[in-house]
């Protein structure tokens, strides 16, 4: 089933494999940049932040912002940063729990 | 510990030419950087794009890969996924996945190129929300297109972008542009300059006309952007003439013009300048990329805004200049090289001065509203880092214990030039009076492990000044 995703992977016809990401299981294209292939997947909401604990998502692409952040295997990693892999194992960053959105 | 005689911080354009330079005049090189392959953002993953890809990115991306082929050199290291987090007294240590490794250098060249200028708007930290950059960089690294979405901002760059992705075929919903049409009456002034960049000219008019065939719709001159939405990004407010806009989207593509990423050179004590044309602080270099610290050169966009091609050409500049200073080539062949090469550059640098005044960044996001949050990491708005101003807070390092602004885990390098101009505005002084955040080592994350890894019982150095 198409994932309900913005993002289109203009070569689709390339070995997938299998992941976890926030207890779900997805399979991404091998070899891919990870935060590109879980936004391709339909992730929408990689970490949450300290303070108020809203979603956050990639942002920059390219190592700086930080936004991407998730736990690989129990390492904290930025996405944008690594490569698919089968077997990985990756959750959200940050606070378990979304909210609350009122001010501090 | 292992030596060599350069130690290149990051493989774009100007540290592709820099090394390949250095090799060739005989020094040892390594070539530090975090993507897995060579072309910095600007050639992101050059080689490994497929026919899709290239006719998508175009021509001018292609070329990328005469530089990334000079790098098949015996004198020139290039390890890939590589995190340099400390620079200090000639030593780079660096991070690749969990291991981390030092390096004694003779000398350092900062290559690290530029990051997206941040654009604080109401919403801008939504999920949904990213930069014009980053979806080009998703298309270069990934071929993977952003579809339907509104691209924000202004500059070539969200153009360039609008037709790859049009290319690509998944045309953007719209363009909301920040410049307004006396920005480019005003440009028109520096019509010599923009003369000698016809060639640009030329491209932009012909991006321009590809998007109008193919139906998108352009605002321009639009103030008052906002992003809507609760849990992501919804829709994108604006006000364009007399009418106010309201345009559904859930994905927004953010871009007004990249800075200099100076996060290194901070970190190792080169003095920095506010640049009023590019809105941002540039480090002091000379024009073969020499800094005021020993043994510390930069080249590229981190040096100052050119783009690719001057950055290429100031790689090659400061790579002969390092080999001239190791003795690798005579004063004679230096000149020789990099003199005629200076010259075309400064042609090259000449069509910016166009560019900077067609192609303002957004003046709201540059000082943005109150409610705008302006750190992203730590949730500060501007309203709070105003407050801190006015209540006595004369400078950022000060407002990290008033605010916590910057002191999240991208360490300023989305809020800090926001920061610098908000405290400038509300004190009524330059922003080189308030100053920048103290940048300190690690300036990448870096495990405690691999740090525990890195230290070595039998070095003498480690015996002395320990603690009991």
């Amino acid at each position: 089933m198409k994932p309900d995703s913005r993002f289109e992977l203009l070569e689709p016809d390339v070995p997938h494999v299998a992941v976890h990401f926030a207890g779900q299981s997805y399979r991404l294209p091998e070899g891919a940049n990870l935060a590109a292939a879980l936004l391709a997947a339909g992730v929408k909401v990689f970490g949450r932040t300290a303070q108020r604990g809203v979603g956050r998502a990639p942002f920059c692409m390219m190592g700086a912002c930080f936004d991407c952040l998730v736990e690989v295997d129990g390492e904290s990693r930025q996405a944008c940063l690594m490569q698919v892999r089968e077997g990985m194992d990756i959750r959200r960053s940050g606070q378990a729990q979304e909210g609350p959105y009122e001010a501090r | 510990m292992k030596r060599v005689d350069l130690a290149v911080i990051g493989a774009g354009p100007a540290g592709m030419a820099a090394a390949t330079e250095a090799a060739g005049a005989g020094l040892r090189v390594l070539l530090l950087d975090e993507q897995r392959s060579a072309g910095g953002q600007v050639f992101r993953n050059v080689d490994a794009a497929s026919e899709v890809r290239d006719k998508v990115l175009g021509q001018d991306f292609v070329v990328g890969r005469k530089l990334t082929m000079g790098l098949a050199h015996r004198d020139i290291t290039h390890v890939t996924g590589a995190s340099v987090w400390s620079i200090e007294d000639r030593v780079v240590r660096f991070v690749t996945g969990d291991e981390a490794q030092e390096v004694c250098a003779e000398h350092v060249l900062l290559a690290t190129g530029a990051l997206e200028r941040a654009m604080p708007v109401p919403g801008w930290t939504l999920p949904g929300v990213m930069t014009a950059g980053a979806a080009q960089i998703m298309l270069k690294e990934a071929g993977i297109a952003t579809r339907d979405a509104v691209l924000v901002g202004s500059g070539p760059l969200l153009y360039l972008v609008a037709v790859q992705l049009l290319r690509a075929g998944y045309p953007p919903r719209a363009l909301v542009e920040t410049q307004t049409r006396g920005d480019m009456r005003g440009a028109l002034i520096h019509w010599r300059a923009a003369l000698r960049g016809w060639r640009y000219l030329q491209r932009g008019a012909a991006m321009l006309n590809e998007l109008r065939n193919a139906g998108i719709a352009r605002f321009v001159g639009a103030r008052e952007v906002t992003l809507l939405g609760r849990r992501r990004v919804e829709a994108v407010h604006f006000r364009c003439g007399g009418t106010v806009h309201e345009l559904a989207s859930d994905t927004v593509l953010l871009h007004h013009g990249v800075v200099p990423n100076v996060q290194a050179a901070r970190a190792v004590g080169v003095p920095h300048r506010w640049n009023n044309r590019q809105h941002a602080f540039v480090p002091e270099v000379d024009r073969w990329g020499r800094t005021p610290v020993e043994g510390i050169w930069i080249a590229g966009d981190g040096a100052g805004i050119g783009g690719a091609q001057v950055a290429e050409q100031s790689g090659r500049i400061a790579g002969w200049a390092i080999a001239q200073a190791l003795g690798g080539i005579t004063l004679e062949e230096r000149n020789a090289r990099a003199l005629p090469l200076i010259s075309k550059r400064a042609i090259e640098l000449s069509i910016r001065s166009f560019l900077e005044r067609a192609y303002p960044p957004y003046e709201a996001a540059l000082v943005p509203e109150d409610e705008a949050t302006v750190c992203r990491c730590e949730e500060v708005s501007a309203q709070e880092i105003r407050a801190a101003a006015t209540s006595g807070c004369t400078g950022p390092d000060q407002l990290k214990a008033f605010t916590r602004a910057g002191m999240g885990r991208c360490q300023g390098r989305f809020c800090g030039l926001t920061v610098t101009r908000l405290m400038a505005e509300e004190r009524g002084v330059d922003p080189d009076e308030v100053g920048y955040f103290r940048i300190r080592p690690p300036i990448k994350p870096v495990s405690l492990g691999a740090l525990a890894a890195l230290h070595d019982p039998n070095d003498p150095l480690e015996q002395v000044g320990g603690h009991d």
